[in-house]
Protein backbone atom coordinates (compact mmCIF):
# COMPACT_ATOMS: atom_id res chain seq x y z
CA UNK A 1 0.00 0.00 0.00
CA UNK A 2 1.66 3.08 -0.62
CA UNK A 3 2.40 5.65 1.92
CA UNK A 4 -0.10 8.75 1.41
CA UNK A 5 2.06 11.12 3.92
CA UNK A 6 2.59 14.78 1.64
CA UNK A 7 1.21 13.31 -1.61
CA UNK A 8 -2.08 13.49 -2.47
CA UNK A 9 -2.89 17.40 -3.37
CA UNK A 10 -6.53 17.01 -2.84
CA UNK A 11 -7.91 17.26 0.77
CA UNK A 12 -8.72 12.87 2.33
CA UNK A 13 -12.33 14.55 2.53
CA UNK A 14 -12.82 15.11 -1.19
CA UNK A 15 -12.56 11.72 -1.99
CA UNK A 16 -15.19 9.89 0.17
CA UNK A 17 -18.10 12.45 0.76
CA UNK A 18 -21.10 11.51 1.88
CA UNK A 19 -22.72 11.96 -1.31
CA UNK A 20 -20.49 9.79 -3.34
CA UNK A 21 -21.10 6.86 -0.17
CA UNK A 22 -24.36 7.34 -0.55
CA UNK A 23 -24.66 7.10 -4.47
CA UNK A 24 -22.40 4.07 -4.41
CA UNK A 25 -23.92 1.88 -1.52
CA UNK A 26 -27.41 2.68 -3.48
CA UNK A 27 -25.04 1.82 -6.64
CA UNK A 28 -23.91 -1.39 -5.07
CA UNK A 29 -27.83 -2.31 -3.75
CA UNK A 30 -28.99 -1.84 -7.35
CA UNK A 31 -26.66 -4.26 -8.75
CA UNK A 32 -27.92 -6.82 -6.45
CA UNK A 33 -24.40 -7.71 -5.04
CA UNK A 34 -24.04 -10.15 -2.52
CA UNK A 35 -21.57 -10.34 0.22
CA UNK A 36 -21.56 -13.88 -0.23
CA UNK A 37 -20.36 -13.53 -4.24
CA UNK A 38 -17.70 -10.45 -3.70
CA UNK A 39 -16.56 -11.42 -0.68
CA UNK A 40 -13.52 -14.08 -0.52
CA UNK A 41 -12.10 -12.23 -3.54
CA UNK A 42 -11.69 -9.28 -1.76
CA UNK A 43 -10.20 -10.65 0.97
CA UNK A 44 -7.43 -12.33 -0.47
CA UNK A 45 -6.93 -9.51 -1.91
CA UNK A 46 -6.45 -7.17 0.86
CA UNK A 47 -3.90 -10.18 2.27
CA UNK A 48 -1.63 -8.98 -0.92
CA UNK A 49 -2.09 -5.80 0.40
CA UNK A 50 -4.24 -4.46 -2.32
CA UNK A 51 -5.47 -0.46 -1.06
CA UNK A 52 -8.68 -0.41 0.89
CA UNK A 53 -10.19 -3.50 -0.64
CA UNK A 54 -13.02 -4.66 1.17
CA UNK A 55 -16.26 -6.13 -0.04
CA UNK A 56 -19.11 -5.14 0.13
CA UNK A 57 -21.40 -6.14 2.54
CA UNK A 58 -25.09 -6.73 3.04
CA UNK A 59 -26.92 -5.20 5.90
CA UNK A 60 -29.59 -3.01 6.97
CA UNK A 61 -29.29 0.60 8.67
CA UNK A 62 -29.74 1.37 12.33
CA UNK A 63 -31.72 4.39 12.91
CA UNK A 64 -32.63 4.25 16.47
CA UNK A 65 -30.94 7.54 17.43
CA UNK A 66 -32.62 7.21 21.30
CA UNK A 67 -30.57 4.07 21.28
CA UNK A 68 -27.54 5.46 20.44
CA UNK A 69 -26.91 3.47 16.89
CA UNK A 70 -26.82 6.37 15.25
CA UNK A 71 -25.59 9.43 14.96
CA UNK A 72 -25.97 12.80 12.64
CA UNK A 73 -22.69 14.42 13.41
CA UNK A 74 -20.30 14.53 10.08
CA UNK A 75 -18.61 11.01 9.72
CA UNK A 76 -14.79 10.82 10.03
CA UNK A 77 -13.92 10.17 5.82
CA UNK A 78 -12.70 6.69 5.08
CA UNK A 79 -9.98 7.78 4.38
CA UNK A 80 -8.79 8.68 7.40
CA UNK A 81 -10.21 6.08 9.60
CA UNK A 82 -7.70 3.84 7.75
CA UNK A 83 -4.51 5.94 7.91
CA UNK A 84 -4.68 7.05 11.39
CA UNK A 85 -5.08 3.64 13.95
CA UNK A 86 -3.57 2.66 16.86
CA UNK A 87 -2.53 -1.20 16.25
CA UNK A 88 0.44 -2.06 18.15
CA UNK A 89 1.16 -5.25 16.70
CA UNK A 90 2.19 -3.40 13.90
CA UNK A 91 3.92 -0.63 15.43
CA UNK A 92 3.54 2.66 17.80
CA UNK A 93 3.12 4.63 14.59
CA UNK A 94 -0.24 5.94 13.92
CA UNK A 95 0.51 5.25 9.89
CA UNK A 96 2.53 1.90 10.59
CA UNK A 97 -1.24 0.13 10.97
CA UNK A 98 -1.86 0.90 7.57
CA UNK A 99 1.58 0.24 6.14
CA UNK A 100 2.35 -3.00 7.76
CA UNK A 101 -1.27 -4.77 8.19
CA UNK A 102 -1.59 -6.14 5.23
CA UNK A 103 0.66 -8.51 6.23
CA UNK A 104 -1.92 -10.17 8.19
CA UNK A 105 -3.72 -13.19 7.09
CA UNK A 106 -7.23 -12.78 8.07
CA UNK A 107 -8.89 -15.85 5.76
CA UNK A 108 -9.34 -18.11 7.38
CA UNK A 109 -10.26 -17.20 10.89
CA UNK A 110 -11.93 -18.30 13.61
CA UNK A 111 -13.14 -17.09 17.04
CA UNK A 112 -12.74 -19.60 19.82
CA UNK A 113 -15.46 -19.13 22.82
CA UNK A 114 -14.53 -21.13 25.82
CA UNK A 115 -14.94 -21.05 29.86
CA UNK A 116 -18.40 -20.44 31.38
CA UNK A 117 -20.81 -21.69 28.41
CA UNK A 118 -22.65 -24.20 28.09
CA UNK A 119 -21.95 -24.56 24.36
CA UNK A 120 -18.03 -23.86 24.04
CA UNK A 121 -17.03 -23.60 20.33
CA UNK A 122 -15.34 -21.84 17.74
CA UNK A 123 -16.98 -19.37 14.87
CA UNK A 124 -15.59 -19.15 11.70
CA UNK A 125 -14.91 -16.06 9.28
CA UNK A 126 -18.21 -17.38 7.34
CA UNK A 127 -19.92 -17.44 10.08
CA UNK A 128 -19.45 -13.93 11.37
CA UNK A 129 -19.89 -12.07 8.28
CA UNK A 130 -22.84 -14.18 7.03
CA UNK A 131 -24.65 -15.77 10.30
CA UNK A 132 -25.60 -12.82 12.03
CA UNK A 133 -27.93 -9.60 11.08
CA UNK A 134 -25.58 -6.95 9.79
CA UNK A 135 -26.58 -3.85 10.74
CA UNK A 136 -24.88 -0.12 10.13
CA UNK A 137 -24.57 1.60 13.46
CA UNK A 138 -22.63 5.57 13.58
CA UNK A 139 -20.62 5.45 16.49
CA UNK A 140 -18.41 7.84 18.17
CA UNK A 141 -14.87 6.19 18.44
CA UNK A 142 -13.15 8.43 21.57
CA UNK A 143 -9.23 7.56 21.50
CA UNK A 144 -7.49 7.75 25.50
CA UNK A 145 -5.24 10.15 23.36
CA UNK A 146 -7.80 12.71 23.44
CA UNK A 147 -8.85 12.19 19.77
CA UNK A 148 -12.13 11.16 18.47
CA UNK A 149 -13.52 9.73 15.03
CA UNK A 150 -17.38 9.38 13.80
CA UNK A 151 -17.25 6.25 12.19
CA UNK A 152 -19.89 3.92 10.41
CA UNK A 153 -19.64 0.54 11.28
CA UNK A 154 -21.44 -2.49 10.06
CA UNK A 155 -21.62 -5.59 12.37
CA UNK A 156 -23.74 -7.21 15.06
CA UNK A 157 -24.54 -6.95 19.14
CA UNK A 158 -22.16 -8.76 20.98
CA UNK A 159 -24.94 -9.85 23.14
CA UNK A 160 -25.95 -11.83 20.01
CA UNK A 161 -22.85 -13.95 19.58
CA UNK A 162 -22.65 -14.79 23.48
CA UNK A 163 -26.46 -16.20 23.73
CA UNK A 164 -25.22 -19.07 21.30
CA UNK A 165 -23.05 -20.18 23.57
CA UNK A 166 -24.97 -19.83 26.48
CA UNK A 167 -23.08 -18.47 29.18
CA UNK A 168 -23.97 -19.94 32.66
CA UNK A 169 -24.76 -18.55 36.07
CA UNK A 170 -21.09 -18.45 36.43
CA UNK A 171 -20.60 -16.02 33.80
CA UNK A 172 -19.80 -12.39 34.74
CA UNK A 173 -16.88 -11.09 32.69
CA UNK A 174 -15.73 -11.36 29.43
CA UNK A 175 -12.19 -11.77 28.08
CA UNK A 176 -10.89 -11.15 24.44
CA UNK A 177 -7.64 -11.33 23.30
CA UNK A 178 -6.43 -10.45 19.41
CA UNK A 179 -4.28 -12.70 17.29
CA UNK A 180 -0.63 -13.14 18.09
CA UNK A 181 1.28 -14.34 15.46
CA UNK A 182 4.87 -12.16 15.25
CA UNK A 183 6.08 -13.92 11.64
CA UNK A 184 2.92 -11.30 10.92
CA UNK A 185 2.93 -8.53 13.31
CA UNK A 186 5.83 -6.76 13.18
CA UNK A 187 5.36 -4.71 16.23
CA UNK A 188 5.10 -7.75 18.42
CA UNK A 189 9.11 -8.25 17.55
CA UNK A 190 10.20 -4.74 19.15
CA UNK A 191 12.73 -5.67 21.92
CA UNK A 192 11.86 -2.17 23.44
CA UNK A 193 8.47 -2.74 23.81
CA UNK A 194 6.79 -3.11 26.98
CA UNK A 195 3.70 -4.98 25.80
CA UNK A 196 2.96 -8.08 27.26
CA UNK A 197 1.70 -9.81 24.11
CA UNK A 198 -0.86 -11.40 23.31
CA UNK A 199 -3.43 -8.07 23.49
CA UNK A 200 -5.99 -8.43 25.80
CA UNK A 201 -9.31 -6.65 27.10
CA UNK A 202 -12.46 -7.44 28.71
CA UNK A 203 -16.13 -6.55 29.93
CA UNK A 204 -18.26 -7.14 32.58
CA UNK A 205 -21.42 -9.34 31.34
CA UNK A 206 -23.84 -6.25 31.50
CA UNK A 207 -21.41 -4.68 29.62
CA UNK A 208 -21.04 -7.27 26.92
CA UNK A 209 -24.34 -7.68 26.51
CA UNK A 210 -25.68 -3.84 26.60
CA UNK A 211 -27.28 -3.53 22.85
CA UNK A 212 -24.42 -0.83 22.07
CA UNK A 213 -21.78 -3.11 22.41
CA UNK A 214 -20.99 -4.50 18.88
CA UNK A 215 -18.59 -6.55 17.18
CA UNK A 216 -17.84 -4.83 13.98
CA UNK A 217 -17.23 -6.70 11.06
CA UNK A 218 -17.28 -3.93 8.11
CA UNK A 219 -16.88 0.10 8.11
CA UNK A 220 -18.56 2.24 5.64
CA UNK A 221 -20.24 -0.56 4.09
CA UNK A 222 -17.31 -2.79 3.44
CA UNK A 223 -15.06 -5.37 5.10
CA UNK A 224 -12.91 -4.05 8.09
CA UNK A 225 -9.47 -2.82 6.71
CA UNK A 226 -6.70 -5.19 8.08
CA UNK A 227 -5.43 -2.23 10.29
CA UNK A 228 -9.24 -1.62 11.53
CA UNK A 229 -9.00 -4.97 13.53
CA UNK A 230 -10.38 -7.61 10.31
CA UNK A 231 -11.78 -9.53 10.40
CA UNK A 232 -13.85 -9.06 13.55
CA UNK A 233 -13.24 -6.75 16.34
CA UNK A 234 -15.24 -4.87 19.22
CA UNK A 235 -16.52 -1.41 19.60
CA UNK A 236 -17.58 -0.64 23.11
CA UNK A 237 -18.81 3.31 21.80
CA UNK A 238 -18.93 4.68 25.53
CA UNK A 239 -15.41 3.50 26.47
CA UNK A 240 -12.24 4.59 24.99
CA UNK A 241 -10.80 3.12 22.15
CA UNK A 242 -8.44 0.88 23.48
CA UNK A 243 -11.21 -1.00 25.12
CA UNK A 244 -12.47 -1.80 21.38
CA UNK A 245 -10.06 -4.86 20.75
CA UNK A 246 -8.79 -5.57 17.09
CA UNK A 247 -8.52 -8.98 15.50
CA UNK A 248 -10.31 -11.37 17.95
CA UNK A 249 -9.71 -14.86 18.11
CA UNK A 250 -10.52 -15.74 21.47
CA UNK A 251 -13.22 -15.30 23.83
CA UNK A 252 -13.44 -16.55 27.40
CA UNK A 253 -15.93 -16.23 29.79
CA UNK A 254 -15.37 -16.05 33.18
CA UNK A 255 -16.02 -15.17 36.87
CA UNK A 256 -13.35 -13.75 37.66
CA UNK A 257 -12.28 -9.64 36.39
CA UNK A 258 -9.83 -10.77 33.62
CA UNK A 259 -6.36 -8.53 33.38
CA UNK A 260 -5.96 -6.36 30.25
CA UNK A 261 -2.84 -4.85 28.19
CA UNK A 262 -3.12 -1.36 29.05
CA UNK A 263 -4.01 -1.98 32.68
CA UNK A 264 -1.13 -4.66 33.55
CA UNK A 265 1.14 -1.93 31.75
CA UNK A 266 0.63 1.04 33.47
CA UNK A 267 -2.65 0.54 36.16
CA UNK A 268 -2.47 4.30 37.13
CA UNK A 269 -2.87 5.65 34.25
CA UNK A 270 -5.47 2.84 32.51
CA UNK A 271 -8.37 1.16 34.44
CA UNK A 272 -10.58 -1.56 33.44
CA UNK A 273 -13.47 0.08 32.88
CA UNK A 274 -11.88 2.57 30.87
CA UNK A 275 -15.18 5.07 30.78
CA UNK A 276 -15.38 8.15 28.79
CA UNK A 277 -15.12 10.69 31.35
CA UNK A 278 -14.14 14.50 31.32
CA UNK A 279 -13.86 14.75 34.58
CA UNK A 280 -11.09 11.86 35.07
CA UNK A 281 -7.99 13.00 33.43
CA UNK A 282 -5.41 10.80 32.31
CA UNK A 283 -2.38 11.42 34.51
CA UNK A 284 0.00 12.82 31.47
CA UNK A 285 -3.23 14.75 29.80
CA UNK A 286 -6.42 16.19 30.49
CA UNK A 287 -9.68 14.50 28.79
CA UNK A 288 -11.64 17.29 29.31
CA UNK A 289 -11.68 18.06 25.57
CA UNK A 290 -10.77 16.16 22.47
CA UNK A 291 -9.63 16.64 18.92
CA UNK A 292 -12.64 15.39 16.40
CA UNK A 293 -10.86 14.29 12.89
CA UNK A 294 -10.18 15.19 10.57
CA UNK A 295 -8.88 18.42 11.57
CA UNK A 296 -6.73 21.01 10.17
CA UNK A 297 -3.72 23.38 11.09
CA UNK A 298 -5.57 26.53 11.66
CA UNK A 299 -8.92 24.89 12.67
CA UNK A 300 -8.02 21.91 15.10
CA UNK A 301 -11.55 20.69 16.02
CA UNK A 302 -11.67 20.91 19.44
CA UNK A 303 -14.66 19.93 21.35
CA UNK A 304 -15.85 19.47 24.47
CA UNK A 305 -15.74 15.59 25.52
CA UNK A 306 -18.85 13.98 27.30
CA UNK A 307 -19.32 11.61 30.07
CA UNK A 308 -19.77 8.19 28.23
CA UNK A 309 -18.52 9.53 25.39
CA UNK A 310 -22.65 10.88 24.92
CA UNK A 311 -23.87 7.56 25.62
CA UNK A 312 -24.92 8.56 28.96
CA UNK A 313 -28.78 7.85 28.49
CA UNK A 314 -28.11 4.23 27.41
CA UNK A 315 -25.00 3.40 30.04
CA UNK A 316 -25.25 5.41 33.28
CA UNK A 317 -27.70 2.87 34.04
CA UNK A 318 -24.63 0.08 34.51
CA UNK A 319 -22.30 2.02 36.96
CA UNK A 320 -25.09 3.44 39.20
CA UNK A 321 -23.47 3.65 42.99
CA UNK A 322 -20.00 3.23 41.40
CA UNK A 323 -17.49 5.66 42.09
CA UNK A 324 -16.02 6.48 38.46
CA UNK A 325 -13.00 8.37 39.64
CA UNK A 326 -12.18 5.30 41.32
CA UNK A 327 -13.14 2.80 38.90
CA UNK A 328 -11.84 4.58 35.95
CA UNK B 1 34.72 23.99 1.17
CA UNK B 2 34.13 26.00 3.84
CA UNK B 3 31.32 28.10 1.85
CA UNK B 4 29.74 25.23 0.31
CA UNK B 5 29.23 22.99 3.44
CA UNK B 6 27.76 25.85 5.20
CA UNK B 7 25.15 26.41 2.88
CA UNK B 8 24.17 22.57 2.27
CA UNK B 9 23.88 22.89 5.70
CA UNK B 10 21.97 25.39 5.99
CA UNK B 11 19.42 24.22 3.42
CA UNK B 12 19.37 21.00 4.21
CA UNK B 13 17.68 22.00 8.12
CA UNK B 14 15.42 24.27 6.17
CA UNK B 15 14.38 21.27 4.01
CA UNK B 16 12.35 19.84 6.97
CA UNK B 17 10.46 22.25 7.57
CA UNK B 18 9.61 23.42 4.14
CA UNK B 19 8.20 19.41 3.87
CA UNK B 20 6.23 20.04 6.97
CA UNK B 21 4.84 23.41 6.01
CA UNK B 22 3.55 22.29 2.35
CA UNK B 23 2.47 19.11 4.09
CA UNK B 24 0.21 21.84 6.61
CA UNK B 25 -0.40 23.51 3.43
CA UNK B 26 -1.88 20.54 1.06
CA UNK B 27 -3.27 18.15 3.50
CA UNK B 28 -0.73 15.58 3.30
CA UNK B 29 -0.10 15.24 7.16
CA UNK B 30 -3.01 12.92 7.63
CA UNK B 31 -6.46 13.77 9.76
CA UNK B 32 -4.36 14.83 12.48
CA UNK B 33 -1.79 17.82 11.07
CA UNK B 34 -1.54 19.66 14.66
CA UNK B 35 -0.12 16.13 16.47
CA UNK B 36 2.14 15.47 13.22
CA UNK B 37 4.03 18.41 13.18
CA UNK B 38 4.10 18.66 17.15
CA UNK B 39 6.01 15.28 16.82
CA UNK B 40 8.05 15.70 13.59
CA UNK B 41 9.35 19.12 15.13
CA UNK B 42 10.12 17.94 18.34
CA UNK B 43 11.96 15.27 16.77
CA UNK B 44 13.68 17.53 14.32
CA UNK B 45 15.07 19.79 17.55
CA UNK B 46 16.51 17.05 19.26
CA UNK B 47 17.97 15.32 16.00
CA UNK B 48 19.93 18.73 14.88
CA UNK B 49 20.48 19.39 18.44
CA UNK B 50 22.63 15.98 18.39
CA UNK B 51 24.55 17.41 15.34
CA UNK B 52 24.97 20.67 17.01
CA UNK B 53 27.07 18.67 19.63
CA UNK B 54 28.83 16.12 17.07
CA UNK B 55 30.71 19.66 15.63
CA UNK B 56 32.78 19.07 18.68
CA UNK B 57 34.33 15.80 18.09
CA UNK B 58 34.00 16.09 14.50
CA UNK B 59 36.56 19.68 14.41
CA UNK B 60 38.87 16.59 16.39
CA UNK B 61 38.60 13.52 14.11
CA UNK B 62 38.90 15.50 10.90
CA UNK B 63 41.58 17.85 11.82
CA UNK B 64 39.48 21.30 9.98
CA UNK B 65 39.00 23.89 12.66
CA UNK B 66 36.09 25.46 10.27
CA UNK B 67 33.58 22.83 10.97
CA UNK B 68 32.75 24.18 14.90
CA UNK B 69 31.78 27.36 13.11
CA UNK B 70 29.08 25.29 11.90
CA UNK B 71 27.98 24.98 15.24
CA UNK B 72 26.10 28.18 16.00
CA UNK B 73 23.97 27.52 12.63
CA UNK B 74 22.84 23.71 13.88
CA UNK B 75 22.18 24.74 17.28
CA UNK B 76 19.72 27.91 15.81
CA UNK B 77 17.92 25.63 14.04
CA UNK B 78 17.78 23.05 17.14
CA UNK B 79 16.24 26.86 18.70
CA UNK B 80 13.83 26.98 15.67
CA UNK B 81 12.35 23.66 15.67
CA UNK B 82 11.81 23.78 19.62
CA UNK B 83 10.25 27.12 18.97
CA UNK B 84 7.72 25.58 16.68
CA UNK B 85 7.38 22.63 18.36
CA UNK B 86 6.19 25.12 21.08
CA UNK B 87 4.00 27.35 19.26
CA UNK B 88 2.40 24.34 17.63
CA UNK B 89 1.42 23.34 21.93
CA UNK B 90 0.43 26.94 22.64
CA UNK B 91 -1.97 26.50 19.28
CA UNK B 92 -3.30 23.33 19.71
CA UNK B 93 -3.09 22.11 23.30
CA UNK B 94 -3.63 25.44 25.28
CA UNK B 95 -5.33 27.26 22.86
CA UNK B 96 -3.08 30.47 23.66
CA UNK B 97 -4.71 30.74 27.40
CA UNK B 98 -2.24 31.61 29.54
CA UNK B 99 -4.56 29.72 32.20
CA UNK B 100 -4.46 26.99 30.08
CA UNK B 101 -0.61 26.64 29.53
CA UNK B 102 0.05 26.65 33.19
CA UNK B 103 -1.91 23.95 34.40
CA UNK B 104 -0.44 22.13 31.98
CA UNK B 105 2.86 22.93 32.97
CA UNK B 106 2.13 22.33 36.58
CA UNK B 107 -0.17 19.64 36.65
CA UNK B 108 2.05 17.34 33.56
CA UNK B 109 6.12 16.63 34.09
CA UNK B 110 6.52 16.22 30.73
CA UNK B 111 5.32 19.56 29.39
CA UNK B 112 7.19 20.83 32.12
CA UNK B 113 10.47 19.23 31.38
CA UNK B 114 9.91 20.28 27.53
CA UNK B 115 9.07 23.86 28.61
CA UNK B 116 12.36 23.83 30.62
CA UNK B 117 14.63 22.34 27.76
CA UNK B 118 13.47 25.47 25.40
CA UNK B 119 13.77 28.29 28.59
CA UNK B 120 17.53 27.02 28.53
CA UNK B 121 17.77 27.53 24.91
CA UNK B 122 16.46 30.95 24.82
CA UNK B 123 19.31 32.40 26.59
CA UNK B 124 21.37 30.50 24.26
CA UNK B 125 20.07 31.65 21.10
CA UNK B 126 19.99 35.46 21.85
CA UNK B 127 23.70 34.94 23.04
CA UNK B 128 24.61 33.36 19.93
CA UNK B 129 25.70 36.66 18.11
CA UNK B 130 29.85 37.08 17.80
CA UNK B 131 29.04 40.86 19.95
CA UNK B 132 27.58 38.66 22.60
CA UNK B 133 30.31 36.08 22.71
CA UNK B 134 32.98 39.10 23.12
CA UNK B 135 31.41 40.94 25.66
CA UNK B 136 30.40 38.05 27.70
CA UNK B 137 34.24 35.98 27.38
CA UNK B 138 34.49 33.12 29.56
CA UNK B 139 30.61 33.60 31.06
CA UNK B 140 29.62 32.67 27.64
CA UNK B 141 31.51 29.13 27.45
CA UNK B 142 29.80 28.75 30.86
CA UNK B 143 26.51 29.47 29.44
CA UNK B 144 26.60 27.51 26.30
CA UNK B 145 27.46 24.20 28.36
CA UNK B 146 23.53 24.48 29.68
CA UNK B 147 22.99 23.17 26.22
CA UNK B 148 23.76 19.87 27.60
CA UNK B 149 21.41 20.00 30.46
CA UNK B 150 19.07 21.46 27.99
CA UNK B 151 19.62 18.01 25.38
CA UNK B 152 18.90 15.83 28.77
CA UNK B 153 15.91 17.33 29.99
CA UNK B 154 14.28 17.13 26.41
CA UNK B 155 15.32 12.96 26.11
CA UNK B 156 13.35 12.65 29.43
CA UNK B 157 10.75 15.27 27.76
CA UNK B 158 10.34 11.97 25.17
CA UNK B 159 11.15 9.63 27.60
CA UNK B 160 8.33 10.32 29.56
CA UNK B 161 5.76 10.03 27.04
CA UNK B 162 6.54 6.97 25.73
CA UNK B 163 3.51 4.56 26.39
CA UNK B 164 4.68 1.05 25.11
CA UNK B 165 7.71 1.68 23.84
CA UNK B 166 10.63 3.35 25.11
CA UNK B 167 12.86 2.20 22.23
CA UNK B 168 13.08 5.86 20.27
CA UNK B 169 13.48 7.56 23.52
CA UNK B 170 16.40 5.34 24.47
CA UNK B 171 17.76 6.25 20.67
CA UNK B 172 18.36 9.60 21.61
CA UNK B 173 19.35 9.01 24.74
CA UNK B 174 21.89 6.73 23.41
CA UNK B 175 23.20 9.40 21.10
CA UNK B 176 23.14 12.04 23.64
CA UNK B 177 25.18 9.79 26.04
CA UNK B 178 27.99 8.67 23.54
CA UNK B 179 28.41 12.53 22.53
CA UNK B 180 28.44 13.37 26.08
CA UNK B 181 30.96 10.61 27.06
CA UNK B 182 33.40 11.81 24.34
CA UNK B 183 33.65 15.01 25.96
CA UNK B 184 34.15 13.78 29.16
CA UNK B 185 36.95 11.35 28.49
CA UNK B 186 38.64 14.76 26.70
CA UNK B 187 38.04 16.44 29.23
CA UNK B 188 39.41 13.77 31.80
CA UNK B 189 42.58 13.37 29.43
CA UNK B 190 43.16 17.33 29.52
CA UNK B 191 43.07 16.95 33.21
CA UNK B 192 45.83 14.51 33.47
CA UNK B 193 47.91 16.14 30.94
CA UNK B 194 47.66 19.08 33.29
CA UNK B 195 48.99 16.88 35.96
CA UNK B 196 51.62 15.12 34.30
CA UNK B 197 52.71 13.10 38.36
CA UNK B 198 49.33 10.86 37.65
CA UNK B 199 50.42 9.58 34.83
Amino acid sequence: MAKRYFVPPIPSSEITSEGAYLNRRQFMRAAGLTASTSLMGSLSATAHGAPTGGAELEYSQATDNSQGFYTAEKQTPFDDVTAYCNFYEFGTDKGDPERYAHNMTVDPWSIEVTGAVSKPGKLHLEDLLTGFELEERVYRLRCVEAWSMVVPWVGFSLGDLLKRFEPTGKARFVAFETLYKPSEMRGTRSFTSTIDWPYREGLRMDEAMHPLTLMAVGLYGKTLPNQNGAPVRLVVPWKYGFKSIKSIVRIHVLERQPQTTWEMMQPSEYGFYANVNPQVNHPRWSQATERRLPSTLFRPNRIPTRLFNGYEEQVAELYKGMDLSRDY
Amino acid sequence: MERPVRASVFVLCALPFAWLLYGAVYGGLGPDPGEALMHSTGEWSLRILAMTLLMSPLRVWTGKPWVIKLRRMLGLYAFFYATIHFTLFLQFYTGWAGAALLQELVERPYVSAGFAAWCIMLPLAITSTRGMRRRLGQRWIKLHRQIYVAAIIACIHLLWQARSDIGEALAYLLVFGLLLAWRFRRALKANSRLKPGKV
